[in-house]
C-alpha cells in the first residue's frame, strides 16, 4: 500500500513495498521491505513507539525488527472495541497503516551513544584469526576497522537483549561458522555477515567471535534488564 | 501453607501464561505450553487464570501436601495417585494434610499440569511467574523444581467440588490435524509443496521440546529461495528450514527469527500441539483469519461462561 501523505513511507524507493500479514490470530506483521536500512529500521521503530505509547484497546506489546514491526493483540478486546470492522485483524491492519501514513519520525539526534569496553585477546577473540584470514588483513588491521565504526542496534533478539547492530564493513564481514559453538561465552562480541552482536548470556552460537565485553548487557535483576534498545548507537572502546 | 516436592520429576516447573511486553527486548515469553489446561483448572479452583501452576512431564513430580489443599490437575493423564487412590483430570479435589501425590504411568499426552488454591507465590520477573531457563529468572530462581523444593501458597483448606464441562477440554490426540493462519510466505509455496504441506503427515522428532517442535517428512520448498530479515515471531509459527522440514515454535521460542514463515498454529490448536511427544504425526489445514478470530472468540466466550458459573457456584455455597 502507499499513503497519500505520507511520512513515514513516503521516503525512498520502498514506498510501495509494505505489507501486512497475520503471525496468528493476536499479532500481525507490518513489513515495510527486506533489507538492513537505517531509512526502514526507524519506521519499524517509530511504529512500534507509536503504539506503545499510544496504545488501542486491546494492544498488548510491539516488536520492531530491522524492517518490521509486530504488534500483538487480544483480538476479543479490539473485536469489542471496533465493531465496525469485520475482524480484528481489518481493525489493527487500519490502524497500522494509518499510523504508518501519519507518524512523523522523531528527529534522528535523540538517540543514544553507548560505550562498549571491549577485550580483544587470544581467549576472547578465538575467531580472530579466521576473520583475519577471510580478509586478508592482518590482526591489527581487523581490529582496528571493526572498532573504528559506530554501529546502530537494529533490533533485540535470539536473547535476552542481544543487539543486532550494524553495519560491519565489507572487508570484514565474515559468515556464521558452518558448524555453530555448543557454547559461546556471555559477552562475546560476534560478526555475521554484516551485522554484529554482543552475546548477553551464555549460548550456543554461530557467530565469528573477535572479542569479548565484562559489561552487563543483561542483567535480571536491574529494573531495565537490558543495557541496549533499537535505535542506540554502539562505540567498542577497547580496553 | 506449602506443598513439599519429594521427587522433583522430569523438568517440572512454574509457568504462568506467560510474560507478555518485553519481547522488543528479546525477553521471550515462556509460559505453559497448554494454556487451555492451565486456564481452566485455574477457573475450576476460583483462581486468576494467569495464576502460576506446576508444569510437568513423565516421569513426574511426587509431591507431599503439607496443609489440606485444594487442588487440580488437567493437560496429559499421567495416572494421577492421592494417597494411592486415582483422581481424575479436569476436576478439582481436596487433598488431606500430608496426603501424597504421585503420577503412576503415561495415558495420554506429554504435559500435566497441577494448580492449588491461590496459585504458587513464586519468584516474579517483569509481571510474570514463569521460569525463564536460559535467563535464570521467574518461578523458583528461574530453575526447574528440585527435590526438597517447598512451594509456598495462600489459601488453604477444602472447596466444592467442579468438574470442567466436556465441551472446554481439548480434543488431544496422538495424530491431530492443526490449524494454521497463513504466514507471510505461505504464498511462495510451490503448488507441489501446498499439496505435501495440507495432504501429508509430518512426524514429530526427539529434536522437540519447550522451545519448539521438529517435524520430518516429505519436505516442503518455496518456488524460489527467499533470504529473510529477523523479524517477530509468536508461540505457534511454523517455520520453513533450509533442509525442507517443518518447524513450529513453542512457548520458549526465541522472540526472532529469520525462516520463512508459512503460518501459524491457531491459539486453540496450541493446547493439542503442546501435548504431542516424539512419533506423533500431525497434518496441518488452513483456515482464514476471519475463521480462526471467530474460533477463539467463541473459545474466550466459553471460558467467561464457565467463569461465571464457577463464581456463582462458591457464592452460593
Amino acid at each position: 500500500m502507499a499513503c497519500a501523505n505520507s511520512s513515514i513511507l513516503s521516503s525512498g524507493p520502498d514506498s510501495n513495498s509494505m505489507r501486512i500479514f497475520p503471525l496468528g490470530e493476536n499479532a500481525l506483521t507490518v513489513e515495510f521491505g527486506n533489507e538492513i536500512s537505517l531509512d526502514l529500521n526507524r519506521k519499524a521503530i517509530d511504529l512500534a513507539e507509536h503504539f506503545q505509547n499510544e496504545p488501542f484497546p486491546g494492544l498488548i506489546e510491539t516488536v520492531p525488527a530491522y524492517a518490521s514491526t509486530t504488534v500483538f493483540y487480544d483480538p476479543t478486546i479490539v473485536r469489542r472495541a471496533f465493531r465496525e470492522n469485520p475482524s480484528a485483524f481489518d481493525a489493527v491492519r487500519s490502524l497500522a497503516e494509518m499510523a504508518a501514513c501519519t507518524v512523523v519520525q522523531r528527529p534522528v539526534n535523540e538517540k543514544r551513544v553507548v560505550d562498549i569496553p571491549i577485550i580483544i585477546d587470544r581467549a576472547s577473540a578465538p575467531d580472530l584469526n579466521f576473520v583475519s584470514e577471510f580478509s586478508g588483513l592482518p590482526v591489527d588491521e581487523v581490529i582496528s576497522t571493526f572498532v573504528d565504526r559506530t554501529y546502530r542496534v537494529y533490533m533485540l533478539g535470539f536473547l535476552p537483549g542481544f543487539p543486532y547492530m550494524g553495519e560491519v564493513d565489507e572487508r570484514i564481514a565474515a559468515p556464521r561458522k558452518q558448524t555453530p559453538r555448543v557454547k559461546v561465552t556471555r559477552g562475546s562480541v560476534g560478526i555475521a555477515g554484516k551485522q554484529t552482536g554482543i552475546y548477553s548470556l551464555e549460548s550456543p552460537g554461530g557467530w565469528q567471535i573477535i572479542g569479548r565485553t565484562e559489561m552487563e548487557i543483561f542483567d535480571p535483576v536491574k529494573e531495565r534488564p537490558c543495557a541496549l534498545q533499537p535505535g542506540d548507537e554502539v562505540r567498542f572502546m577497547r580496553v | 501453607m506449602s506443598l513439599l516436592i519429594r521427587k522433583p520429576g522430569m523438568l517440572t516447573t512454574i509457568q504462568d501464561l506467560g510474560r507478555t511486553g518485553s519481547r522488543r527486548f528479546g525477553i521471550n515469553p515462556n509460559g505453559v505450553m497448554d494454556t487451555l489446561a492451565a486456564r481452566a483448572i485455574n477457573i475450576a479452583l476460583g483462581n486468576h487464570e494467569n495464576d502460576a501452576v506446576l508444569e510437568m512431564h513423565f516421569p513426574a513430580a511426587e509431591i507431599e501436601f503439607t496443609e489440606e489443599t485444594f487442588l487440580a490437575i488437567s493437560g496429559a493423564d499421567f495416572g494421577a495417585e492421592l494417597d494411592g487412590t486415582s483422581i481424575s483430570n479436569w476436576q478439582t479435589t481436596n487433598a488431606g494434610k500430608s496426603s501424597v501425590l504421585k503420577f503412576r504411568k503415561k495415558v495420554l499426552g506429554n504435559r500435566a499440569y497441577l494448580a492449588v488454591k491461590g496459585g504458587f507465590k513464586t519468584d516474579e520477573w517483569l509481571g510474570s511467574r514463569s521460569t525463564n531457563l536460559a535467563a535464570g529468572v521467574g518461578g523458583i530462581s528461574g530453575r526447574a523444581v528440585n527435590a526438597g523444593d517447598k512451594l509456598e501458597c495462600d489459601s488453604s483448606g477444602a472447596g466444592d467440588p467442579i468438574s470442567i464441562g466436556r465441551s472446554m477440554i481439548p480434543r488431544y490426540s496422538r495424530f491431530p490435524t492443526l490449524r494454521i493462519v497463513p504466514g507471510g510466505e505461505i504464498e511462495l509455496l510451490s503448488a507441489v509443496s501446498e499439496r505435501v504441506l495440507f495432504n501429508e503427515m509430518f512426524t514429530l522428532t526427539k529434536y522437540s521440546d519447550r522451545m519448539g517442535y521438529r517435524f520430518e517428512g516429505e519436505p516442503v520448498h518455496l518456488l524460489y529461495e527467499k533470504e529473510l530479515l529477523s523479524s517477530a515471531t509468536a508461540f505457534g509459527t511454523v517455520q520453513l528450514l533450509p533442509d525442507g522440514q517443518i518447524v513450529i515454535l513453542m512457548a520458549d521460542h526465541q522472540t526472532s527469527g529469520g525462516y520463512p514463515r508459512l503460518g501459524n498454529v491457531i491459539s486453540a490448536d496450541l493446547p493439542i500441539a503442546a501435548q504431542l511427544g516424539p512419533g506423533d504425526r500431525v497434518g496441518f489445514k488452513l483456515v482464514s483469519i476471519d475463521e480462526a478470530e471467530e474460533i477463539r472468540i467463541k473459545l474466550e466466550h466459553e471460558l467467561a461462561l464457565f467463569k461465571v458459573a464457577c463464581r456463582l457456584r462458591q457464592q452460593l455455597n
